[in-house]
């Protein structure tokens, strides 16, 4: 509970602070607070009564302190980053990140229907002024596209909840919509209403994570918005939509249909995936492609969670090694966007020699989210893969493979674009103005070692996590 | 009782099609407003004994969008210097035709799925299918900001009628969450749209086009 109110109370203190100065420490602080505590509840999970609406349950467990380790690493580096974009005022970025945090915690422990929907449309509300933060008209540009798709995912979703909720009443349901109420309904759960519910919630909740066809607002919103943003958006809040699905999911299994579910979900991920994959090829633009990256992720998290119990584990080691891989990829472009003055292959050019550190940060990040050994990404990813083939679904695993390829392409093209060559002359003078201090190479190369501390060691504690997450959403099958 | 139930749903769906048949701002903004005080009526109409929780319902709804969202609508619109919307991406007759059909499929497909029997010779569902599907047509066929904010809000008039089934069986806090969150969603969208008329000089949001791949 604590989780929650500390990010929301500091987010009110953030709007009393008046010095811009100072203001953007605040981000650090509650970052340690949120994490330690965070881990503190990992390690020693307090009990989570039945019917309570929220609580620190296993699958919040499973993802939640990824989020909080994220959001400490993007705090370190606001702090240096909102002193560099001083002119601006940061009082609503930093109210406004803060509460994104509060709600986040919130959403991830949600254990009822309606709570989770209020939390969901809550992050997405409270992210806009994030997205609009540089104030160029391409940020408001994508601000409307975030709002209108974003806004009319959210509503579709809220339709699903009411779809799933008139199931529930339809089978004699008492009006609880709490996800253990719903799940001990099981078979009584009025089977056309959950299915028009689970199409509903998929389509909802699955644009607010990205999954294609429902994608198109994150390039714009991704390649407009400062990295720290996208860093946060990637990784912390398109997790909760992820979650949010799976807890759907659980449900319509216990209504017996979780073949259709699991159906619909190969589907969309690997959907997702292609068209992720096909976007990256033709892409110009380094954080546009960060966005497509993010998709394709997406989509290989939702082909985890539709293969089975051991693919659910695979999907939840993939959210930690996601969030954190991406996070360092977004934070060292938004060095080198600020460096090169540009976010387009066509004028970028040979950062390795005007920004070396976050070129090499860049150019490992990526290879670690492509799935090179050792980093995190390849060891989840191998068991999507090997959970595909135990479901007996090699066709699906051969094309994930294969998207996975054309996904390697297409960022290596645009990565080492950017990398190589011979600086211009303009962003060579822009260069020399943009320090590498340590305070903004620091973050990333922190996100970075994490990945690869996930990757070589995977503690036993967090395969743990992961499986009671997985047995609490399939709590019947083996 | 239901019969004045399905008169209010009928006339709701009526003033779907008025919606999108029209090309002036003003009347679209109308049609939605004078939607949300129908819908914000139901409630009331529906319970035999009056809760002081469904009235509250019908006070937020009527208030919210009956006079507030059509007022900032209207201030929107005033700052922006439009009120028509000339070339929509699908035509007004198209657009009737595909509610008024969309309207018919609504109800022969309401009669496929399980009702409880008392909501059984309700219009609420079909009322309800119709106008979610009114709402994307205009979010999706129309250009002007303005007309798709308006479709938003239809899009949530139509959830909001299917909530209306829940309304006694569920807690409060789904119905609370949506008039407030939908407050607080077209507040925001109404200080970006000001913001968008002032980096663009103009309301269409096809000249929202930078960004594309």
């Amino acid at each position: 509970m604590l989780l929650i109110i500390i990010p929301l109370a500091a987010s009110i203190l953030a709007f009393v602070i008046p010095n811009n100065r100072t203001r953007p420490w605040l981000l650090p602080v509650v970052g340690i607070f949120h994490t330690l505590l965070s881990l503190w509840m990992f390690f020693d999970p307090p009990p989570v009564a039945a019917g309570s609406w929220l609580g620190f349950d296993p699958l919040a467990r499973a993802v939640l302190p990824t989020v909080s380790l994220l959001f400490l690493v993007c705090a370190s580096y606001g702090v240096s980053y909102l002193h560099v974009r001083f002119e601006r005022d940061n009082r609503v970025f930093v109210a406004a990140l803060l509460a994104v945090l509060g709600l986040l915690s919130a959403g991830h422990q949600a254990r009822h229907l309606g709570l989770l929907w209020i939390f969901t449309e809550g992050v997405t509300l409270a992210a806009v002024p994030l997205v609009h933060f540089n104030g160029t008209p391409r940020a408001f540009e994508a601000t409307w596209k975030y709002l209108l798709v974003g806004g009319t995912g959210i509503a579709l979703s809220l339709l699903g909840s009411l779809c799933l909720g008139y199931a529930s009443l339809h089978g004699g349901g008492e009006g609880d919509l709490t996800f253990v109420a719903l799940m001990s309904q099981g078979a009584g759960l009025s089977r056309p209403w959950v299915l028009i519910a689970w199409v509903l919630l998929l389509v909802g909740y699955g644009t607010k994570m990205g999954l294609a066809p429902m994608h198109t607002w994150k390039p714009e919103v991704y390649g407009e918005s400062p990295g720290i943003v996208g860093a946060i958006l990637a990784g912390g809040v398109t997790t909760v939509a992820f979650t949010a699905i799976l807890r759907v999911r659980s449900v319509v299994g216990a209504a017996g249909e979780g073949a259709i579910a699991d159906q619909t979900m190969l589907v969309i991920g690997l959907f997702s995936m292609l068209v992720a994959a096909l976007f990256l090829l033709g892409t110009r633009d380094f954080k546009r492609m960060l966005a497509y990256s993010s998709v394709e992720h997406m989509g290989i998290l939702m082909v985890g969670a539709s293969l089975g119990r051991s693919g659910m584990v695979a999907a939840l080691f993939h959210v930690w090694s996601n969030s954190l891989t991406k996070g360092s990829l977004f934070l060292s472009a938004g060095n080198i966007r600020r460096a090169a003055g540009s976010a387009s292959m066509d004028s970028v050019r040979g950062m390795a020699v005007i920004t070396p550190r976050s070129a090499v940060i860049f150019v490992v990040g990526m290879f670690a989210v492509t799935a090179c050994p050792p980093f995190g990404p390849f060891f989840s990813e191998l068991k999507v893969v090997r959970a595909a083939f135990e479901a007996g679904h090699g066709a699906a695993a051969a094309m994930f493979l294969g998207c996975l390829l054309l996904a390697f392409f297409g960022l290596t093209r645009v990565v080492f674009g950017i990398v190589d060559g011979r600086p211009r002359s303009a962003s060579k003078a822009a260069g020399k103005r943009f320090l590498e201090t340590a305070d903004v190479i620091l973050p990333p190369l922190a996100l970075l070692a994490l990945s690869l501390w996930l990757g070589l060691f995977s503690p036993a504690t967090l395969h743990e996590a992961w499986s009671s997450a997985a047995a609490q959403l399939f709590p019947t099958s083996l | 009782m239901n019969s004045n139930l399905n008169l209010l749903i009928g006339l709701a769906m009526g003033l779907n099609l008025l919606a999108l048949g029209s090309s002036r701002l003003p009347i679209v903004i109308r049609s939605m407003s004078a939607q949300g005080v129908i819908l914000g009526a139901m409630p009331v109409l529906m319970e035999h004994k009056l809760d002081w929780r469904v009235l509250l319902i019908a006070l937020a709804t009527i208030t919210g969008k009956g006079l507030v969202i059509p007022w900032l609508l209207r201030r929107a619109m005033r700052t922006a210097q439009i009120d028509r919307e000339l070339e929509p991406l699908i035509g007004f007759i198209p657009s009737l035709m595909l509610g008024a059909g969309g309207a018919i499929a609504a109800l022969a497909l309401a009669h496929l799925l399980p009702l409880l029997p008392e909501h059984a010779d309700t219009l609420l569902v079909p009322g309800s299918l119709a106008t979610v599907l009114t709402g994307f047509i205009l979010l999706i066929g129309r250009t002007k900001a303005i007309s798709q904010v308006c479709g938003y809000l239809i899009l949530e008039n139509g959830i909001y009628l299917f909530g209306l089934l829940l309304i006694k069986a569920m807690p409060l806090l789904v119905e609370a969450g949506v008039l407030l969150d939908l407050t607080v969603g077209v507040f925001i969208i109404g200080i970006i749209v000001d913001r968008i008329q002032r980096a663009f000089d103009s309301l269409d949001t096809r000249k929202l086009t930078a960004l594309r791949e």
